[in-house]
């Protein structure tokens, strides 16, 4: 166990330093100099050398990288050529918001979709079980924007509950901080809720069919109890996969909903850079990205290990 | 055994039918158990035996309903009729099921002594958690199992196939029910770990009094653990009585085609097996007589080679041709797998499944490899069809040099050695359709071939292994076990191999279906003047079929030699527990 965390340790690392070198040299290949973009087409040579040396793009490339990458570690990403600001700090801010929407939602789209995927699968013959099915392939279906233009339609505009947008943190205000994330939340929490409903109703279908789930039966225990005691942990390893691979797509995935609410995250950090040709800030949102779909699957396979026993090495 | 005394009535099943909306499964079933009974329920698959005991347990899947009358010793009413909630007072508590497959059986990832625990705790027998655990480790060391501790706190995967159904037996037992139900428990076992847990079965029912229905298509395992034996076919008992009068005087057709199938030392006027077919003329062994082994040996040489030619005249041959010029020659063979992924300081665990492993095949030779699991006899069938490269030693086959050799010099090889997979299902491709099938292996890259001859070609080798012409156009899963092996068989040998790896062919078959492809396959050897490899854990198979046969344990050939030297006068301390193990029909009984 100790061995093979290390092993993912050092995977980590490898892993990150190269996708350090693939993004910054990729963003390199992008036709455009930095110092051109920020003064503009008219800038005067001499204007322009000064700025190229104060971003220090006119050093070799590989000097550019170092100077780029050793800092990471640090949580020094270096200073936008587009705002000239610092780009940590905002990282940081915006890493934050961003993981508190998605984690939050996550949370939710499971407290969802484990009793709702497992009823389903457990009904998968009555009207009840086929009803939860269909609803799931609905919630597939709409676009997670829709779902939340329709949460503000309704509860924010219609009803006048909660704001329609805009952002608190925790610290700051609590109570505020709740009536602000429970709409996008939800708005999040709904079409991955449906979608997990579906791999928790397969995941549990194919462990009611396995054979240990028979021997439950026969040693007297009940249907639910068999599929309680025997059954969830097992289904448990499928869902925890699916899981996951959610996670780190709705980080990204979540840039939609912060639009729609006008929420400052990670997504729209990205797609402000992007519109604004500001390189720095990209790679560097992206080097976050990776670092985060990195932890996850670090965690994940922890899991992996802590629920099935086969995986244990040595055991 | 006083609890179980008393009653006169264990079990009382009455006119029990089986279906579902739109179909009978089971029909009129009848069967009545004294306390201590052991009784036999044979059948094939389909025929309804496995569905019979899922309704005893009130375990029928949804949508399969049942009829009639279910009466067991210690409820009053009708189980057929009675509630979910009351059967789980009487699951596990006075009738226990042992089922085939005990990796799967068990839950993974729960420890074995919590699962045996939990039987006992959840009907409450014991009196707190503490004492289920304490039996539940009693219950371990009662079914022999070597460190019942240990084996307590180990997960399914850490023990082996044998243990694991001692695990499960010891779980039906901890509550002492009246009745054990074992579902072919001992059919997923290597041939060894088969008597061991026959023997533990029959032990234990025999010491507790505990009253056993055992459903088995086995004969010889029947004949070794029950009474009393219930033959059902198509979803009805078709004979019933004591095991003697049942085996030695079968009075019902299928009953005699069954046993005439079964029994692979008896063969007809041919020097075939019998089939369902010819099983008039069969005659059973007769129990009264008791034939000692040593008054059957004359037989065997007539018994085992279906050509009368090659009995006397195959062994010299194969033994001074094949020196100058064998069909497959092997020297010092060796494969070390990682089993694992290497991990930053360490090496992968390694696994040997070969260890200098040499011998020669002789053309026209019928060349058997028996072994158990993990024998490497999987390992060395690979190697030898060029699936897999040995990671030392050399391997000819029709003189195509196999270790070390490049995908596309393999071609050669392809078309002079043709495998038969174990598994009809998984070998076929379910999209494609049979012609397409058999006509493979002909359309090997750079060859031209035209698709009339192509259509003859396969029309031919439809009618060679007995299958209707208008076989080609269906697809696979159209067709029964026997059937498709029967594809398996015309797709190797179209494009005219010189050898032919058959993979336990007929392990996944019926007993009626096996005899006829073993037949079939022992016409076409002949016919096609092939050389056969036949790998298998089933030694009177492999006796039939066989003219030399190399045992092999732990990757290593521990003996070999003609197969009648082996089988009668074996040498090595692993293949006297192999063929000591092996169950034959005629031994069986012999032995009651």
């Amino acid at each position: 166990m100790g061995i093979r965390l290390l092993t993912n340790l050092v995977r980590f690392a490898v892993t990150y330093v190269i996708a350090t070198v693939a993004v910054f040299f990729f963003m390199r290949a992008i036709p455009g100099d930095p110092a051109q973009i920020a003064l503009g087409v008219n800038a005067s040579p001499e204007l322009l050398a000064k700025t190229r040396a104060e971003f220090g793009t006119d050093r070799p490339l590989i000097v550019q990288y170092f100077d780029w990458a050793l800092g990471l570690p640090a949580g020094n990403f270096g200073t936008s050529y587009v705002t000239r600001q610092d780009i940590s700090p905002l990282i940081i801010d915006r890493v934050q918001v961003s993981l508190i929407l998605v984690v939050l939602a996550m949370l939710v789209a499971l407290l969802i979709a484990v009793p709702f995927g497992t009823y389903a699968a457990v009904k998968h013959r009555n009207p009840s079980g086929i009803i939860i099915s269909g609803v799931s392939q609905l919630g597939v279906a709409i676009p997670n924007f829709l779902a939340g233009i329709l949460l503000v339609v309704v509860f924010a505009v219609g009803l006048g509950w909660l704001p329609a947008n805009g952002w608190t943190p925790p610290g700051e205000d609590f109570g505020d901080f709740l009536a602000r994330v429970f709409l996008p939340v939800l708005a999040l929490a709904s079409v991955q809720g449906a979608i997990l409903t579906r791999y928790v109703r397969s995941a549990v279908m194919e462990v009611m069919s396995e054979d240990y789930l028979r021997t439950a039966r026969s040693k007297g225990l009940g249907k639910l109890e068999s599929l309680v005691k025997h059954g969830l942990r097992n289904a448990s390893i499928p869902v925890l996969t699916v899981t996951s691979v959610q996670l780190a797509a709705l980080i990204i995935g979540a840039v939609v909903i912060e639009r729609v609410f006008v929420i400052p995250g990670l997504g729209s950090m990205l797609l402000d850079a992007v519109g604004n040709r500001d390189l720095l800030t990209v790679q560097s949102v992206v080097m976050v990205l990776v670092a985060i779909t990195l932890i996850i699957n670090l965690v994940v396979d922890v899991l992996y290990t802590i629920l099935d026993p086969r995986i244990r090495k040595g055991a | 055994m006083a609890k179980h005394a008393e009653a006169a009535t264990l079990l009382e099943v009455k006119n029990l039918s089986i279906g579902t909306k739109t179909r009978t499964l089971v029909s009129d079933f009848n069967l009545s158990m004294a306390p201590g009974d052991r009784v036999g329920l044979i059948g094939e698959s389909g025929s309804g035996k496995s569905i019979t005991t899922s309704a005893l347990m009130g375990l029928l899947p949804e949508g399969v309903t049942a009829q009639g009358s279910i009466q067991l010793a210690g409820y009053g009413g009708n189980l057929v009729e009675a509630s979910d909630r009351e059967l789980q007072k009487i699951r596990g508590k006075d009738m226990a099921m042992v089922f085939q497959e005990p990796l799967t059986a068990l839950n993974p990832l729960m420890k074995v002594g919590p699962q045996v625990a939990e039987i006992m705790s959840s009907h409450k027998t014991v009196p707190s958690k503490a004492a289920a655990r304490a039996r539940a480790v009693q219950m371990l060391e009662s079914v022999k199992l070597p460190d019942p501790e240990r084996a307590a706190r180990s997960y399914p995967h850490q023990l082996s196939g044998g243990q694991r159904q001692r695990a499960m037996l010891a779980m039906a037992l901890a509550n002492n029910p009246g009745l054990l139900l074992c579902d072919e428990p001992t059919t997923a076992l290597d041939v060894t770990v088969q008597r061991q847990v026959l023997d533990l079965i029959l032990e234990s029912v025999t010491e507790r009094g505990t009253g056993l229905l055992f459903i088995t298509h086995d004969l010889s395992v029947v004949a070794n653990v029950c009474d009393r034996v219930l033959v059902m076919n198509n979803g009805r008992v078709v004979e019933e009585g004591s095991t003697e009068e049942v085996f030695s005087n079968p009075q019902h057709p299928y009953t005699r085609g069954l046993l005439a199938a079964s029994d692979l030392d008896a063969t007809d006027a041919q020097g075939r097996l019998f089939t369902v077919a010819s099983a008039a003329a069969y005659v059973p062994p007769s129990v009264r007589e008791e034939p000692a082994p040593a008054e059957r040996v004359p037989e065997e040489p007539v018994a085992a080679p279906p050509e009368p030619a090659t009995v006397g005249e195959a062994e010299p041959a194969a033994q001074g041709e094949p020196s100058e010029n064998p069909v497959i020659s092997v020297a010092d063979l060796h494969r070390i797998y990682p089993v694992s992924r290497s991990t930053l300081f360490g090496k992968p665990s390694e696994v040997h499944a070969l260890r200098g492993v040499s011998f020669e095949v002789a053309a026209g030779q019928r060349f058997g490899v028996v072994g158990e699991s993990g024998s490497g006899k999987s390992t060395l069938l690979r190697i030898l069809a060029g699936l897999d490269q040995p990671s030392s030693g050399s391997v000819q086959v029709a003189g195509n040099q196999v270790s070390g050799a490049k995908e596309r010099d393999l071609l050669q090889l392809r078309q002079q050695l043709q495998i038969v997979f174990q598994d009809p299902m998984g070998s076929l491709d379910p999209r494609m359709r049979v012609r397409d099938i058999i006509a493979e292996p002909l359309l090997a890259p750079g060859q031209k071939v035209d698709s009339a001859k192509l259509r003859k070609q396969v029309a031919e080798m439809l009618g060679a292994v007995g299958l209707p012409a208008d076989a080609a156009e269906r697809f696979p899963h159209q067709f029964s076990g026997g059937q498709r092996q029967r594809i398996s068989i015309a797709r190797a040998l179209i494009c005219e191999p010189r050898v032919l790896v058959a993979d336990e062919p007929v392990s996944a078959l019926d007993v009626s279906v096996r005899a006829q492809v073993l037949n079939l396959l022992s016409d076409l050897v002949d016919d096609y003047q092939l050389t056969l490899v036949f790998v298998s854990h089933d030694l009177g198979v492999v006796r039939y079929i066989c003219d030399n046969v190399v045992v092999m344990n732990e990757g290593q050939i521990v003996e070999s030699g003609t197969t009648e030297q082996i089988y009668e006068n074996p040498q090595h301390e692993y293949t006297r527990t192999l063929v000591n193990s092996s169950m034959s029909l005629q031994n069986e009984l012999a032995l009651r």
